[in-house]
């Protein structure tokens, strides 16, 4: 009894401090003219004094201002700010987990090994508060990531302003996700083992594991089956080339195994996630026209030897070498760091890859590689009106400082739990 | 029990070494002729004195005499030991021979011990220095063999286990007798260490600064208990003051602790004996400085398996090196007249300890002082050079008899005498036999050949120049020869003879396949038979090893970088002063300092810098860092006022590099956050290459870490960490209030004069009500700040700083009233229940409310570009770009009480400084030069000749690898240490 009414207590106090979420912006109904600004356009193109319209949550007009044709809707004069495509953060669990520390908010990881059935969109939270901590950054359409086991389950790619997941899916089930099992072995020095990393024995039973478990799914799906085998029916897409194989993989060996294992199971599409090494086996990537999914710039080196730059430098390194690069959010504090997406950009363009090309990565190359390009990913005409007005160069943390934000049009609030805070505590010390 | 099984075991070998004054009841008193005298012999009395043609005359397990005109009494035993070289033997001063590793203490509860488990000894399970292994000791007869084989004769070994760890004794390898003749010295040193004993699970100390103040305080215990005063009785402390006298070995195992060790005994007086790890080359002239005696171990690695190029970049150059330069570590140390010792310590086999040291002398390792690292050296840190070490008169007849000289790598060792008594390790009469021999039979002259290696002998036999089939075996002087009929392979003879006393003749019985039975006699025709290892040429290559870069890992310099008079033009100066930006600006560095700032600034020595379209600020500060040290929490209590990061700064850490390419120069090293009175900071330059103690600010300001919230009270750490008070905020308030309120007291005693029981934790608590000493004090929630500040207030002083201080924009009225500092996260939040309210505004709202705030990092990879998270604050509540960037320059320096030193561009400041490509605040702004003391540490031209310095040194390494691989060397799977990455809450394995 006395348990029960400390868990009403707490489940009042959540509820008492949780709804401080934004509410959705409605529909959009009248149009809107964005006029003056630097356009970027996410495909590389950049248009100075640019004029973009949209109505009806698509872009209707790129191009300049100087265009003597009608603006439509309200006009909004943006003369010395930017223009940018929403942002796109790819191998992200926003929206599964609250708070590191509290178990109970904690929904990325289900128990098991091959859980191709497990999708992340139903546990999906619009209303928390770290993925509304996104927008004000320009982050406004992310791929949620189941994580843990070695098939951690399906992803979807969602958008930031909804009232629930539902309302918030732009492509549901777009991809399964394999944790690639690691050629070394770390040993576990909490468990009083030899804190050394070196050559893993069991790798390759473990590559076998999975490489029948995808030849007994192809099988079982040859034929029809009364009984159905749940995890086999859910890897049907990626047999058929609906739903994408992100292999999740860092080394050259575990990439090199991965390449080669989609070619023996006859998997279509697949992007490689994390490729710390990917540099190493560049043209294999190339040729298959494999995407890699890298993660955050702001990253330390893997090997004491390797130049402190070697993160930041990667980006630029696998462009070069034609393979489409996309940033994703695995890892240490990876669902509040997200809104650094932007600055991750802004390093990989400071190394070597510029502003216009690192852009790609946050915006039409992520959209590709979700295969979310036909509405996202770039400002052009017909595509979802979802971009954001920068006061300046939205991936230099100085100047991203967003000014308006729309999502399908929707004018979306860039207020959160942090803005509340930030403006109840300067006004009572501006009032002593 | 333990004393009557020694009693049994006494008994039972008594009646070899039967001791006089023992009733004998197994028959009459038969005394022994004990004289032997050794003839003939090239005998090294001492490493370097060295006799030809002598004798060595052995009476009673000693050396009666030795020299070349000696009268050999009528009644001694001869050995004639011609051509062969008779050295004193070797001592194993770092063993735990006979003594079996202690049972690891179970935990039944699964609940961490916070006590000790004894009664009526120190506080601490891990000091044991009342342990005297002498009622453990049980002789080892398989590893005696092994030891005797590889030349020892003398072992010093003690119950390796604990931080202290008693008393060892030294113990002759005599297998012949009992324990109580070969039992040398029952006391023969006392041993220390930085590393826990199994015995016990008391969590304290759990990290590498906790065991050195614990050694500390033990000391001042151990003083104070001297003295009387103690009202207890405590057997560990009894001990420890009884064992003074003794040698005080200290096993540190690497040159770091070697560093760690020294320190703490000079504080104490004490000059331990510091058992190394291998690696004293790296810092020689460090390691010269502690003016101990080192015991050396010389496990070398084996070479990497690199043939899968994926694999092999697993492994750091550092390591790579290792292997390349580990051999080189004994002569290194010889070379700077390091006094220093071998051991078999940490050798997985003791027969790999001739190979190795064979080795060694490769590397250029001088014979006579390794002879004298094995003999005369660990018998003069052991205070024992009275009775081992050398063969002067009076001296155990401890000796090899060798073949040749004794590192040659065809020498054999063929007798192991311990305490006069014989033991054979390689006949040394079979060479006799050797030779080339005539056997006639059946009407045929057989021809048989025997030759000698290594003490082994081997045959073969022709006939008419031609093998015959036969298997040739030796035993004792006998020869036994299976012939194999070339006509009838199912026909042989078998020939079983012994050779005759002059070895002339071979001679003895044949039997032939049908069983008739022959007499037969091979005659020697020469004594040819050379052994086969001494055609072998010797190998006179001397190695190739990699100079030794500081610090010794990839990017560390080859040469140190000296301080330069320095001249940047025409840059855009960040001052971080009142005079704010300063364009198309000079600045001359000098001296190590700030020495001009202007325009056309003129100076012909100086080196020019172009500042064009750059941007030169003051070095970062980072307030929170967890870089560059080797341990992070001592979580054994709640308060661990006494322990201190400076014990445990580790100036090899990559993580240093990276930070000065960040455009970091100073941090303060924070114990971390496990206890609400954590350790006291370290406050370091990122002096790439120097040493801990040169990388510390002379005259650092004091600095200790407290911390709140879920960390201390354990919320995160699992429901077996439910027991360690404070488990609640509210308990958290109590722990600082009671441990003040004892400092207070114990302050009080100690300035009446009063004797005091000296209490490094509470005199450290005491300088902060004092005001000698700051807090920095980890925090998140608001109701805990107020709590400290409120405590603070009560015992008369200030917190300093609040880090992290994530709510600290709820209190910021009440924290400018009590004057504290805030250092925080630029964006951090939602990894804890306690910072949902984390808000990134957190330092725009503190620095407008007037408060001096920092940006810290906590986090190796922040740490590198705190530049980009003082930006954030131009974005999260619109702090100006000059305010922003004082974020992470002068504000932490005013925080850490160096601003009058660093943290801005002003002259007479330190001459620490970077030059950024562009604005620093940017993201596409990188440090091109980063400069302390007026030194160039971090350039960017030449970090890429380091990068390709690296390549090409791992090349080089790696085909030195495949070269030992495809010589059929063994070797080892690829692996590196896994690096830790440290934050607040890290608790390292220790």
């Amino acid at each position: 009894m006395k348990k029960s009414y400390i868990y009403n207590f707490v489940f009042l106090f959540f509820i008492g401090t949780c709804f401080a979420q934004q509410t959705p912006a409605p529909k959009q109904t009248t149009g809107y003219s964005i006029e003056g600004a630097t356009a970027h356009l996410g495909n590389g193109k950049v248009i100075e004094n640019a004029l973009i319209m949209f109505s009806e949550g698509k872009i209707t007009f790129v191009g300049s201002a100087e265009n003597k044709i009608a603006r439509i809707g309200k006009t909004i004069q943006a003369k010395g700010k930017h223009v940018y495509p929403g942002f796109i953060v790819t191998n992200s669990s926003l929206g599964l987990g609250e708070i590191d520390a509290v178990r109970a908010t904690l929904d990325y990881d289900e128990v098991g090994k091959m859980l191709p059935h497990i999708r992340s969109l139903i546990a999906y939270n619009p209303e928390s508060r770290v993925v509304e901590s996104m927008r004000p950054n320009g982050v406004l359409i992310g791929q949620i990531t189941p994580r843990g086991g070695t098939i951690s389950g399906s992803s979807s790619i969602v958008q930031f302003d909804a009232w629930n997941w539902e309302d918030a899916a732009i492509k549901a089930d777009d991809g399964i996700h394999l944790n690639w099992p690691n050629s070394i072995t770390y040993g576990r020095f909490w468990l009083g083992e030899d804190p050394t990393i070196k050559p893993n024995k069991e790798y390759a039973k473990n590559v076998e594991k999975i490489t029948s478990f995808f030849l007994d799914g192809k099988r079982y799906l040859k034929t029809n089956h009364l009984a159905k085998n749940i995890p086999f029916e859910a890897l049907k897409g990626v047999f058929d080339g609906r739903k994408k194989l992100y292999i999740h993989a860092s080394g050259a060996t575990e990439i090199t195994d991965a390449v080669n294992f989609i070619k023996e199971v006859g998997v279509e599409k697949m992007v490689i996630i994390h490729g710390d090494e990917a540099y190493k086996v560049a043209d294999l990537l190339a040729e298959n026209k494999i995407p890699v999914i890298l993660n955050r710039a702001h990253r330390l080196p893997n090997n004491n030897d390797d130049d402190y730059d070697s993160p930041y430098k990667s980006a630029k390194i696998l462009t070069d070498k034609g393979i489409m690069v996309a940033i994703g959010m695995e890892g240490s504090m990876e669902r509040m760091s997200a809104r650094n997406l932007p600055f991750y950009a802004g390093t990989y363009a400071a190394y070597g890859l510029g502003k216009e090309e690192a852009l790609k990565l946050i915006t039409s190359n992520a959209a590709k590689i979700l295969g979310v390009d036909n509405r996202l990913g770039t400002l052009e005409v017909g595509k979802d009106a979802t971009l954001f007005i920068s006061e300046g160069d939205a991936l230099d943390m100085k100047t991203n400082v967003l000014t308006d934000a729309f999502i399908q049009g929707r004018k979306i609030s860039l207020e959160t739990h942090q803005t509340a805070l930030w403006k109840r505590y300067s006004n009572k010390y501006s009032s002593q | 029990m333990k004393k009557v099984l020694i009693f049994l075991c006494f008994l039972i070998s008594a009646t070899i070494y039967s001791q006089e004054y023992f009733p004998k009841n197994s028959g009459v008193k038969t005394p022994k002729n004990s004289t032997i005298a050794l003839i003939n012999a090239k005998i090294y009395v001492t490493p370097t004195q060295v006799i030809t043609n002598g004798t060595l005359l052995i009476k009673d397990g000693k050396v009666s005499d030795v020299g070349t005109n000696i009268a050999i009494p009528k009644n001694a035993k001869i050995v004639d030991v011609k051509q062969k070289s008779i050295y004193p033997s070797f001592i194993d001063i770092y063993s735990s021979f006979g003594l079996k590793k202690p049972k690891r203490a179970e935990n039944k509860s699964n609940l961490p011990q916070y006590d000790a488990s004894r009664k009526g000894y120190y506080w601490n399970d891990h000091i044991r220095p009342e342990t005297n292994p002498i009622s453990l000791f049980n002789f080892d007869n398989d590893k005696a063999k092994e030891l005797l084989k590889a030349g020892f004769g003398v072992v010093n070994t003690h119950l390796q286990d604990g931080i202290v760890r008693g008393n060892g004794i030294l113990v002759a390898l005599n297998p012949n007798a009992s324990n109580a003749y070969r039992i040398i010295d029952t006391k023969s040193a006392q041993y220390l260490s930085f590393k826990k004993s199994v015995q016990s699970r008391q969590v304290y100390p759990s990290s590498l600064m906790g065991a050195m103040a614990l050694l500390r305080q033990m000391y001042f215990d151990a003083d104070w208990y001297a003295k009387g005063f103690a009202k207890n009785i405590d057997l560990s402390l009894e001990a420890l003051n009884k064992n003074k006298s003794l040698t005080q070995i200290f096993d540190a195992g690497s040159k770091q602790n070697a560093l760690r060790a020294d320190k703490i005994g000079d504080q104490f007086g004490i000059q331990y004996t510091i058992v190394g790890g291998g690696d004293e080359y790296e810092n020689i002239s460090d390691i010269k400085n502690t003016n101990a005696t080192f015991i050396i171990p010389i496990n070398f690695r084996k070479a990497y398996d690199v043939s899968n190029p994926y694999m092999a970049s697993l492994i750091d150059l550092s390591d790579m090196r290792k292997w390349n330069q580990e051999p080189s570590n004994p002569a290194v140390l010889y070379k700077n007249g390091v006094p220093f010792s071998l051991t078999t310590h940490t050798l997985k086999s003791v027969s790999d300890f001739n190979k190795n040291l064979r080795k060694a002398i490769k590397y250029g390792l001088d014979k006579t002082a390794a002879l004298e690292a094995l003999t005369t050296v660990p018998a003069k840190i052991l205070g024992e050079s009275d009775k081992i070490g050398t063969l002067e008169k009076g001296k155990y007849a401890n000796f090899l008899i060798t073949s040749g000289a004794i590192f040659e790598p065809t020498t054999i060792i063929y007798e192991n005498w311990v305490q006069g008594s014989k033991n054979v390790i390689h006949n040394m009469h079979a060479i006799n036999i050797a030779g080339n021999y005539t056997l006639p039979y059946n009407n045929t002259n057989y021809n048989l050949a025997i030759s000698e290696n290594n003490g082994k002998l081997s045959g073969s036999i022709k006939k008419d120049d031609k093998k015959v089939k036969a298997t040739i075996s030796f035993k004792n002087n006998w020869a036994n020869i299976t012939l194999q009929n070339s006509k009838d392979s199912t026909a042989f003879v078998r020939f079983i003879g012994k050779a005759t006393p002059d070895y002339k003749h071979i001679s003895g019985l044949a039997t032939d396949g049908l069983g008739n039975e022959f007499k037969w006699v091979a005659t020697k025709n020469s004594t040819a038979a050379l052994k086969k290892s001494e055609k072998k040429k010797q190998q006179t290559d001397t190695p190739y090893i990699v100079p030794v870069t500081y610090p010794n890992i990839g990017f560390g310099f080859s040469e140190k970088p000296h301080q330069e008079t320095i001249l940047i033009k025409n840059a855009t100066v960040w001052t971080s002063e009142k005079e704010g930006v300063l364009y198309n600006t000079d600045v001359l560095l000098k001296n190590g300092k700030i020495a001009k700032i202007g325009k056309n600034i003129k100076n012909r020595n100086a080196k020019i810098i172009d500042g064009t379209g750059k941007h030169l600020t003051a070095g970062i500060i980072d307030e929170h860092s967890h870089i560059a040290t080797v341990a992070v929490n001592e979580v054994g209590h709640n308060s661990s006022a006494e322990v201190t990061i400076e014990d445990v700064v580790n100036p090899d850490d990559i993580k240093i590099y990276r930070s000065l390419a960040g455009g970091v120069t100073s941090i303060q090293i924070l114990h971390g956050s496990a206890n609400p009175i954590g350790g006291r900071s370290a406050l370091v330059k990122l002096k790439w290459g120097e040493s801990a103690k040169n990388m510390r600010y002379s005259n650092s300001p004091k600095f200790i870490k407290f911390a709140l919230g879920e960390n201390v009270k354990q919320s995160n750490w699992g429901p077996s960490n439910k027991t360690r008070f404070p488990q609640t905020r509210m308990g958290v308030e109590q722990v600082y209030m009671d441990y003040f309120q004892r400092a207070k007291e114990y302050d009080n005693l100690k300035k009446s004069g009063k004797p005091y029981r000296k209490d490094v934790e509470l005199e450290t608590l005491a300088e902060i009500i004092n005001k000698e000493r700051f807090i920095t004090c980890h925090s998140y929630v608001q109701s805990e700040i107020n709590m400290l500040m409120k405590v603070a207030e009560k015992f008369n002083f200030n917190i300093n700083t609040f880090t992290h201080i994530l709510e600290g924009y709820k209190l910021a009225d009440k924290m400018k009233k009590h004057g504290v500092g805030a250092s925080t996260f630029s964006d951090w939040w939602a990894y804890k229940y306690e910072v949902n309210d984390a808000i990134p505004y957190n330092a725009a709202i503190l620095h407008n409310y007037g408060i001096t705030v920092a940006i810290n990092s906590d986090d190796a990879e922040m740490q590198r570009r705190l530049n980009q998270e003082a930006a954030k604050s131009m974005k999260y509540g619109g702090v100006s770009a000059i305010d922003a960037w004082n974020f992470v320059t002068i504000n932490p320096a005013k925080l850490l009480h160096i601003d009058q030193r660093v943290g801005s561009i002003k002259v007479g400041k330190d001459a620490d400084v970077v030059l950024w490509s562009d604005n620093p605040l940017s993201v596409y702004s990188k440090a091109e030069k980063t400069i302390i003391d007026g030194i160039v540490y971090f350039d960017i031209e030449r970090d890429l000749a380091l990068r390709k310095s690296i390549k090409d040194e791992r090349n080089k390494l790696i085909n030195m690898m495949l070269n030992e691989k495809a010589s059929g060397k063994p070797v080892q799977a690829p692996k590196k240490k896994a690096t830790q990455y440290f934050h607040c809450d890290t608790v390292v394995n220790f």
